[in-house]
């Protein structure tokens, strides 16, 4: 799947765009946010706080018990600071 | 007439509520957000997604002509880099009679600031760099609309 990164989350990662192959195991939002910070130092840092971290899949907000089947865009960013 | 934008260009304020106020409507409100130079400020950057934010700035618009009988409707963003004075986001909405121009307004501001992926990051003339934080008034706000 293709996961992309906004605002510090971004900045942290290092990155704002790549694409992922999580392991078994990994079948919800909230799995992959653990996967990520477990994964490296950047993700470590971007995923300290899974509570301050938002996620939308394929266009479509949604909380970390979300399923990852058949996904094909996940993003990941703080809560929103527009207006 | 609806009308949602996303762009990097500075917002023309002057020509599109001239646009938006050629149909003659009744009653046109509006709301215009400038970057506030306060404590030092010397640039606002915008982040956003390049599909996401315009589809639920759009989904908001939808949602407000719903709930309100309105002739037009304009929501304008701006993203990336802004000076202090400069706007960032323009609202507009139109109906036959005040009340309905005026809470659409208020409406879409108030959920704009919760349910679109946008994000504000202040630099200083001292260096320092911060990404805002979402206030809870903010989500007060909002929620008050259902």
């Amino acid at each position: 799947m293709r996961i992309s990164y906004f605002a510090w989350v971004r900045e942290r990662m290092g990155t704002g765009e790549e694409r992922i192959d999580p392991p078994a195991g990994v079948a919800t939002v909230g799995e992959l946010i653990g996967w990520l910070a477990a994964r490296d130092a950047a993700g470590a840092l971007a995923f300290a706080e899974p509570a301050r971290i938002r996620a939308a899949v394929d266009g479509e907000m949604v909380g970390p018990g979300a399923a990852l089947d058949d996904v094909t865009e996940i993003a990941l960013f703080p809560p929103v600071t527009g207006g | 007439m609806i009308r949602v934008a996303v762009h990097s260009e500075a917002i023309d304020v002057a020509a599109e509520l001239a646009a938006h106020d050629a149909g003659g409507h009744g009653a046109s409100a509006s709301f215009v957000g400038r970057v506030r130079g306060e404590g030092g400020l010397t640039e606002l950057f915008l982040d956003h997604h390049p599909v996401l934010t315009v589809s639920g700035l759009e989904q908001l618009a939808a949602q407000a002509a719903e709930r309100w009988r309105l002739a037009a409707l304009t929501l304008i963003h701006r993203v990336g880099g802004m000076a202090p004075g400069e706007t960032i986001v323009l609202v507009l909405a139109s109906s036959p009679h005040r009340g309905e121009a005026l809470a659409a307004v208020e409406f879409l501001i108030d959920r704009l600031k919760t349910d679109v992926m946008l994000w504000k990051r202040e630099t200083f003339a001292d260096g320092r760099v911060g990404w805002v934080e979402q206030r809870g008034s903010d989500h007060e706000r909002a929620e008050k609309w259902g």
